[in-house]
């Protein structure tokens, strides 16, 4: 019996169930086509449920899933049969909660895609080889945004877009602190 | 400039589907990754790149090798920038290329700077990344830095170094068993995931000593553990100290209980939860031990939330298969999350109830299924179906009622699985209630009439054989079954006739119509029908032979049918006959399904290609097809491949032993693995000094053995015939080696002789001994008899547990465990272990093995052997007692 708390993988996909980031942390899925056959079968089992207020959560192929919505965003978090269900909607909530911090409120796959680097570094901060890392959403985002910034370039070098992004950036890193 | 990522504003809002990677194409972005290279770095956009790098890589993109590559030098120079953003993504795409052991070393010495950095992030992540892509040989430089980064001041270092050591243990135990007292140290932290990670650590690092792990489990539960995560930990360990130390029962006093009882006091909904879970697990748990766990478990039915509602309806039902008087409280609860909107909680909630449901209930409990049958998707159904199943068995005068409701979702939609579900249950049912048989039958006639599965309808054609004739009125059945020879597909028609044979062998006032039935369908197009009703009308026919018939029709076939299969390919149309008996009995092991995924790192050309599937008909034909051992016979055995040499050396070897009546044939299978290397005239030299029953009489050599294609050489010995003689041998590889030029492939002329030292092999009993399973093993030891029973008592010593004295004993013997026996569950005291097999001479042979465990691990044995010969059983004692 697995005796850590194990994440087998935590999916974002959106509202056609395709890709927006996925992390894989077991070797159940050997190679892509696999991949994409489980996220089929989670979205189409998952699709009509209404998760936007309260986590959801399914068990299928011996896996638990636990899964949120959001706008066009669909959040899921995989582990084992035998898993503490809990213990998987803690991470969920702490992806979604910390997506929704970084993304500032407007949550949708735009947005999402946009700050692509932002959400894979949020992935990379919560689970390390299918160990959990951290489930508070305020310290996940922190530690990602914290330095997002690019201190060197010179502003008038910076189009509009960018520069407000940037000051975009300063504020939220302020009210992050 | 084509930048998607500058884009932003242009088609802000007009387009629903905008994308930033909207055309994105590798080449493209590869192309675009030579900014990494530009002497002065713009992070922003090197940033950029990378993330469209991972998206592609995220999206199941694959880079080639020289792709990886490139792009693996190309970001090895952003290390150059001071940007911290763009430092995070580095580390993250260098996780992600996952660069091999000679690209590593590139990156190496600015890992290393960066953990030793003053900037926390860096030491982090920088830690992270190098413990995962490194090897063994690194981890002793670096030991130092992360022995200083598990009791680091910053949380985020200090985790990080722990989980990679919980990494690390896995490859490399030894280094990271060195760091306990650090390890110790971080347990006491007050950073709560600090404590987790140490925690997990530490654990594994003591997982194999027992007395510690009870040591650190008792310390912890007295402390005060500050992380939920850490305290569902301690949970789990706890019962798993509380599982392996049994010897708990005869105090009443569970030790920990207290403990687990105040985590459900627990502030965490998770610790919570875990402990209840734990205590519903104990090993032979009370009903008082249970009852503040329900408790618990019954708060949570009612939660808002939908994943606390699953967590404990899906632990209550568990509950219910052992106590489910336990769980009656909950009944009122669980009825209104019939109605919950999450399915999977509705059939657990409902599947709950018909176990712990009571006779009254019934009734009421099927009504609410109806409606609620019709909603939720098939795979659900199948579980209801099966609950209903064991409810039915467990309150048999409701037979009605359930098989009424069974036969009413019959004739209702659904794919193929819920179907058989539900006929597989009718069939249960039929068969150990005896009052619901009639009206089951009737059902299934029923559903045949209108079912698309043609598996289903052979399967209850092939059912209503063996118990329709046994009814009170077997007529009545016969319409259903004739109906089917007009109506459906061939496969179908024959198993009607079938099925009309057996009615008519069985029952003599139907003989008569079942004659002028079964002439009709000799007019059927499909030859297996037709086929089928000339043989049973010729059999049928004969006068006198009705047990043979009884025997052709229902007795059971004890040959495999993959076997028969291949050797009715093989047969070649001949004056000979196809002989049934020349079928080889042994029960093919199917090869384990590869799970697990190829290692990260390849580990190149070196190990030898995995051994073909050791298939005893494709050893036959290749044994047969040598002149030399063609007239040894029959091949009685093939056994496993058994390596002859270490993984990775110049010379892969392995041999598989043949064994025959009066011979045995060592087939080694070679394997060069020196490109530079062309080896001829291979043979191997046995030498069988202690194995004196044994002379060798032919050897065939190995013509040219090239770089990596496998080859064989085969020794060939004479032994007594019949005799299960065993011997150990001892092996040398000779050969004449080439050198060959890797550039042209070309070998030179001349070779030089050289020997090459292999491992012993032995002939042990269990080669003599063929796994054929039986399907009754009851039936078939009565049927044996006492005649040539052998039983004595054993005594195994001291043994880790008994799983491992059952296997020990089914290896020694090489037989076919029968009914699962060869299961042990976990902490029993005594177990009967069923093995059945086919020895030298075609002797079939019954095992019956007693173990128990006396003392603190002592075990001992009673073993009962039944077999046709007592020569037999006397050898199988001998096996034994000399093992």
């Amino acid at each position: 019996m697995e005796l850590c708390p194990t994440i087998k993988n935590i999916l974002l996909l959106d509202s056609e169930g395709k890709r927006i980031a996925v992390k894989y942390y077991s070797d159940d899925w050997p190679t892509n086509a696999a991949k994409e056959a489980f996220e089929k079968a989670v979205f189409t089992k998952t699709q009509k449920t209404n998760a936007r207020t309260e986590a959801e959560i399914t068990m299928f192929d011996n896996y638990i899933v636990v899964y949120k919505f959001v706008q066009d965003l669909h959040f899921f978090v995989t582990g084992g049969e035998n898993e503490n269900e809990i213990i998987l909607a803690t991470v969920l909530q702490g992806f979604f909660d910390a997506v929704g911090l970084l993304l500032r409120g407007t949550e949708d796959k735009k947005e999402a895609l946009e700050n692509l680097d932002l959400i894979l570094l949020c992935l990379d901060e919560i689970v390390d080889g299918s160990i959990i890392l951290e489930t508070d959403a305020n310290v996940i985002a922190g530690k990602v945004d914290s330095h997002s910034m690019d201190a060197g370039a010179p502003l008038s070098e910076q189009t509009i877009t960018q520069a407000l992004a940037t000051a975009r950036e300063h504020l939220t890193r302020s009210l992050l602190k | 400039m084509a930048q998607p990522f500058l884009k932003k504003d242009d088609d802000h809002d007009d387009e629903v589907d905008y994308s930033p990677f909207l055309g994105i194409e590798k080449g493209a972005v590869l192309q675009e990754a030579r900014v990494f290279n530009d002497p002065q770095l713009d992070p922003r956009r090197c940033s950029q790149v990378i993330t469209k790098l991972l998206y592609l890589l995220n999206q199941g993109e694959t880079f080639t090798k020289v792709e990886a590559t490139e792009v693996f030098f190309a970001v090895t120079k952003l290390f150059q920038s001071r940007d911290l953003g763009l430092r995070r993504m580095v580390y993250v795409i260098i996780k992600e290329l996952s660069p091999s052991a000679d690209e590593v070393i590139i990156v190496t010495s600015s890992l290393m700077k960066d953990m030793t950095s003053k900037t926390d992030m860096y030491r982090a992540n920088a830690i992270r990344v190098l413990c995962q892509i490194t090897d063994g040989t690194l981890l002793t430089q670096i030991e130092r830095y992360l022995k200083q980064a598990i009791v680091d001041k910053n949380p985020v270092v200090a985790s990080a170094a722990l989980v990679s050591g919980i990494h690390l243990l896995q490859t490399n135990p030894e280094i990271v068993k060195r760091w306990s007292n650090e390890v110790q140290e971080a347990v006491q932290s007050r950073a709560a995931l600090v404590q987790f990670h140490a925690l997990a650590l530490l654990h594994q690092i003591r997982q194999n000593d027992r007395l510690a792990v009870n040591k650190l489990v008792s310390s912890l539960t007295r402390g005060s553990v500050r992380s939920p995560l850490a305290q569902c930990l301690l949970i789990r360990y706890t019962s798993q100290v509380t599982r392996e130390s049994a010897s708990n029962t005869q105090t009443g006093d569970r030790p920990f209980y207290d403990f687990l009882e105040g985590c459900l006091r627990h502030k965490a909904e998770m610790v919570i939860f875990e402990a209840a879970r734990a205590i519903t697990e104990l090993n032979g748990v009370t009903s008082r031990e249970l009852t503040p766990a329900i408790t618990v478990l019954q708060l949570f039915l009612s939660s808002t939330k939908p994943v606390l509602r699953f967590a404990a309806v899906r632990t209550l039902n568990k509950v219910a298969m052992t106590h489910p008087i336990a769980v009656t409280n909950c009944n009122i609860d669980m009825e209104s999350l019939i109605s919950d909107q999450n399915r999977s909680i509705a059939t657990l909630a409902i599947t709950t109830l018909l176990k712990t449901g009571n006779e009254s209930s019934v009734d009421r409990l099927m009504k609410q299924i109806t409606t609620f049958m019709s909603d939720i998707a098939d795979e659900f159904k199948i579980v209801v179906i099966e609950a209903i199943r064991s409810l039915c068995l467990k309150f048999p005068l409701k037979h009605r009622s359930l098989m009424n409701f069974l036969s009413n979702i019959l004739r209702e939609e659904g794919g193929f699985e819920y179907k058989k579900a539900i006929v597989d249950s009718i069939v249960i049912l039929i068969r150990d209630i005896p009052e619901a048989k009639e009206s089951g039958l009737l059902h299934l006639c029923e559903f045949i009439e209108d079912c698309e599965f043609t598996y289903l309808s052979t399967q209850i054609l092939h059912f209503l054989g063996i118990e329709g004739p046994k009814t009170s009125d077997p007529s009545k059945y016969i319409r259903y079954i004739y109906n089917r020879v007009h109506l459906e597909n061939a496969t179908v028609r024959a198993g009607a006739v079938s099925t009309l044979a057996k009615f008519g062998a069985m029952v003599d006032s139907l003989k008569p119509r079942i004659f002028v039935l079964l002439r009709r369908c000799l007019f059927d197009t499909d030859d297996e029908v037709r086929d089928r009703a000339t043989l049973y009308l010729k059999t049928l026919g004969a006068d006198g032979a009705v047990e043979d018939m009884k025997e052709f029709l229902f007795g059971s076939l004890d040959i495999p049918l993959v076997n028969l299969e291949r050797s009715l390919k093989n047969y070649e149309p001949s004056e000979e006959s196809f002989d049934i008996n020349s079928v080889p009995k042994e029960v093919k092991i199917q090869p384990l399904a590869e799970k697990k995924a190829p290692g990260k790192k390849p580990t190149g050309l070196g190990g030898p290609p995995p051994a073909p599937p050791s298939t005893i008909d494709a050893y036959e034909k290749l044994l047969s097809s040598i002149p030399e051992f063609a007239n040894f016979g029959k091949l009685f055995k093939s056994s496993a491949p058994v390596e002859l040499t270490e993984a990775e050396t110049e010379y892969a070897v392995n041999v598989v032993k043949h064994i025959f009546d009066g011979h045995v044939v060592f087939q080694y299978n070679c394997t060069n693995t020196i490109p530079e290397q062309l080896l001829e005239n291979v043979t191997v030299i046995v030498d069988a000094s202690e194995a004196e029953e044994f002379a060798e009489v032919a050897s065939k050599p190995l013509r040219s053995l090239p770089y990596d294609s496998p080859g064989q050489t085969f020794v060939a010995f004479e032994k007594p015939e019949g005799v299960p003689a065993v011997g150990k041998f001892s092996n040398m590889l000779r050969f004449i080696v080439k050198e060959v030029d890797p550039s042209t492939g070309e070998a030179e002329d001349d070779g030089v002789e050289d020997e090459y030292q292999l491992e012993e092999l032995e002939v042990v009993a269990a080669d003599y001994m063929l796994k054929v399973g039986v399907s009754n093993f009851r039936n078939a030891w009565e049927s044996m008899g006492p005649d040539c029973e052998r039983v004595d008592e054993y005594d195994l010593g001291p043994r880790e547990n008994l799983a491992e004295a059952v296997n020990a004993v089914i290896n020694l013997l090489g037989m076919q465990p029968c009914e699962g026996t060869e299961v042990v569950p976990s902490n029993s005291r005594s177990h009967t272990c069923l093995l059945s097999g086919v020895y030298i001479g075609n002797v079939k042979v019954l095992v019956r093995l007693q173990f128990g465990i006396d003392g603190p691990k002592d075990v001992a044995m009673k073993l009962a052997v039944r077999s046709e010969d007592e020569a037999v059983s006397d050898a199988i004692h001998e096996i034994v007692a000399s093992g």
